[in-house]
């Protein structure tokens, strides 16, 4: 049976199920009686500002749907234990 | 000969040994594009005039007595990120057709042609190679041979569709998280994707610096190792080219696979794999007697730092573009750039810091195998315009998930050769994944198999409106 991806409100049994959870924490959903933005749309138009980029408002949607996957997918490799020495992949040589 | 379906060693050999002409060779190729490109859409341009003078100068050549090159008289096209002199290099945007027109050939053309290759033209790609479907709102879909109505994969989809469809032996694509290996998968020929930093990505429109990679697609083991031997060698417009000597492996390929011990990825790559595809590797590790898996480790959590990387180094680069002209880009590119452009530096960092843990920890596996067998792609080719699919049961966007398979593996560099097994109704392909630096390997490997029967590129139909 075809099912969605599972929401941040299912139990967080998989990795990638965590790491949608721990950036919805980061950026919660807020009720529709809430009159407090959604903090990612914030974060959108803060980025914006910050990037000089004007974001038309038919862009915004998708821009979110994105940025919410990709975070889930970086929190997915920041959840991931590396010592502080670890080196990064590229490496530079004078 | 039918050239429209002739191998490009069975091209040069004929070349060579005067049994036809270069000239007649790329007539016959520019006549195919005429013909069938209407229904493929894998041109974006096509160098009639140019390929005729080189086909002409190799055949002057050949009248003079002189040796001709091992490509001598095959027609061959190139993704739309490849600098070719006089020709804006569009990497499939609108935005880059204002570009002024490239000075100079990308180096990889000009090896090519040194040995004899004849260029007719560029091919049809994803916007900014940000892609794995071969759809482009500016220059409509590249179509599969096998079924028109269907993806041809992405980015490199004209190169496929042109390979597969007869119209070029050769076609030169890019691969920075499996844009060779998936249109190779979806339209049925080998792709190889080289260790990163083999070949020469100098004069090329870039996407992520540090997972670009280039190299060739064609419709056998042997077209490719003639293809990449020609390409190989250091090139200082390059910084990431490695300074190796040429390491020919065509040479190498009647080894076959004897002696070799090869393993099935397990876990993460067999995970919501459909049933063709599970059949294409089940028969390819039978045919090699292939019975042991082993796991690549956290190859879920290697795909997801690649994503982060893709996206970040994808929306740095074009960040000038996005603020002055974002309403050129295709949306789909545009707004998955500018959500790339917002990630926090943090989260790259750990990202690059895992890249080379796996790194250790993938390499380590390779002191026990010489060869890992995985899918290519987790389906054969959707229609074009699909935006989902469901895999293990759960819905996905297709865009973004055609290359789950591939990502792990070109994140940390290793060369991969794609195989297509010629199932019905459409093919599908295998990855021989190596150690770095051992193309030959997986090359030995390819062609083992296309020798017992077990891989080839089918012939589709292109009459009747195909």
């Amino acid at each position: 049976m075809t099912k969605r991806a599972k929401s941040s409100k299912s139990k967080a049994k998989t990795p990638r199920a965590r790491a949608k959870a721990r950036a919805r924490r980061m950026f919660p959903k807020r009720g529709r009686k809430t009159a407090k933005r959604d903090p990612l749309d914030s974060f959108v138009d803060a980025a914006a500002h910050a990037l000089d980029l004007k974001i038309e408002p038919t862009w915004k949607g998708a821009i979110k749907t994105n940025l919410e996957v990709t975070l889930a997918l970086a929190a997915l490799c920041a959840d991931f234990p590396l010592p502080d020495d670890a080196e990064p992949a590229p490496v530079f040589s004078a | 000969m039918d050239t429209a379906w002739a191998h490009a060693s069975e091209i040069a050999a004929a070349v060579s040994d005067s049994r036809t002409s270069a000239t007649a060779v790329v007539g016959g190729a520019l006549a195919r594009i005429a013909k069938h490109d209407r229904a493929l859409n894998a041109f974006t341009a096509v160098t009639e005039e140019r390929a005729l003078a080189k086909a002409a100068a190799i055949d002057a050549e050949r009248a003079r007595g002189r040796r001709l090159g091992v490509l001598a008289g095959v027609p061959f096209a190139v993704k739309n990120l490849f600098d070719i002199a006089g020709l804006p290099t569009l990497a499939g945007s609108k935005i880059n057709r204002d570009r002024a027109p490239a000075a100079r050939d990308a180096t990889v053309i000009a090896r090519l042609e040194a040995h004899g290759a004849v260029l007719v033209g560029a091919l049809n790609m994803g916007e900014y190679a940000y892609d794995f479907t071969g759809e482009n709102v500016h220059d409509g879909a590249s179509r599969n041979p096998h079924d028109v109505s269907r993806m041809t994969g992405g980015s490199s989809g004209g190169s496929g569709g042109a390979v597969a469809g007869g119209l070029v032996p050769i076609a030169l694509g890019s691969d920075t998280n499996g844009s060779i290996r998936v249109p190779a998968s979806l339209c049925g020929i080998f792709g190889l994707k080289p260790t990163y930093g083999r070949l020469s990505r100098a004069h090329t429109f870039p996407f992520v610096a540090s997972l670009d990679h280039v190299g060739p697609l064609a419709r056998s083991t042997r077209d490719l190792a003639l293809a990449y031997d020609a390409m190989q060698g250091h090139d200082d417009d390059d910084p990431v080219c490695a300074r190796r000597p040429v390491e020919a492996v065509t040479p190498l390929l009647a080894r076959g696979s004897e002696g070799l011990h090869i393993a099935i990825a397990g876990g993460y790559f067999r995970a919501g794999a459909s049933a063709p595809a599970q059949t294409a590797l089940a028969r390819v590790a039978a045919a090699l007697g292939v019975t042991n898996e082993i796991e690549l480790p956290e190859a879920k959590r290697a795909r997801a730092a690649a994503y982060v990387i893709t996206a970040s180094e994808g929306g740095a680069l074009h960040l000038g573009r996005l603020r002055t002209r974002g309403r050129d880009f295709d949306p789909a590119v545009r707004d998955r750039l500018i959500a790339g452009a917002m990630i926090p530096a943090a989260h790259v960092a750990k990202a690059q810091k895992f890249r080379r843990w796996y790194r250790e920890q993938v390499l380590a596996l390779f002191a026990r195998v010489d060869a890992v067998l995985a899918l290519a792609t987790p389906c054969t080719a959707p229609a074009i315009g699909q935006r989902t699919f469901v895999l293990d049961g759960v819905e996905l966007p297709v865009r973004a998930s055609l290359g789950i398979y591939t990502q792990p593996i070109s994140f940390i560099g290793l060369p991969v050769v794609a195989v297509p097994v010629p199932l019905q109704p459409l093919p599908i392909g295998v990855q021989i994944i190596a150690a770095p630096w051992r193309e030959d390997v997986a090359l030995r490997i390819a062609h083992a198999l296309e020798q017992a029967g077990i891989v080839a590129a089918t012939r589709p139909s292109l009459e009747g409106g195909k």
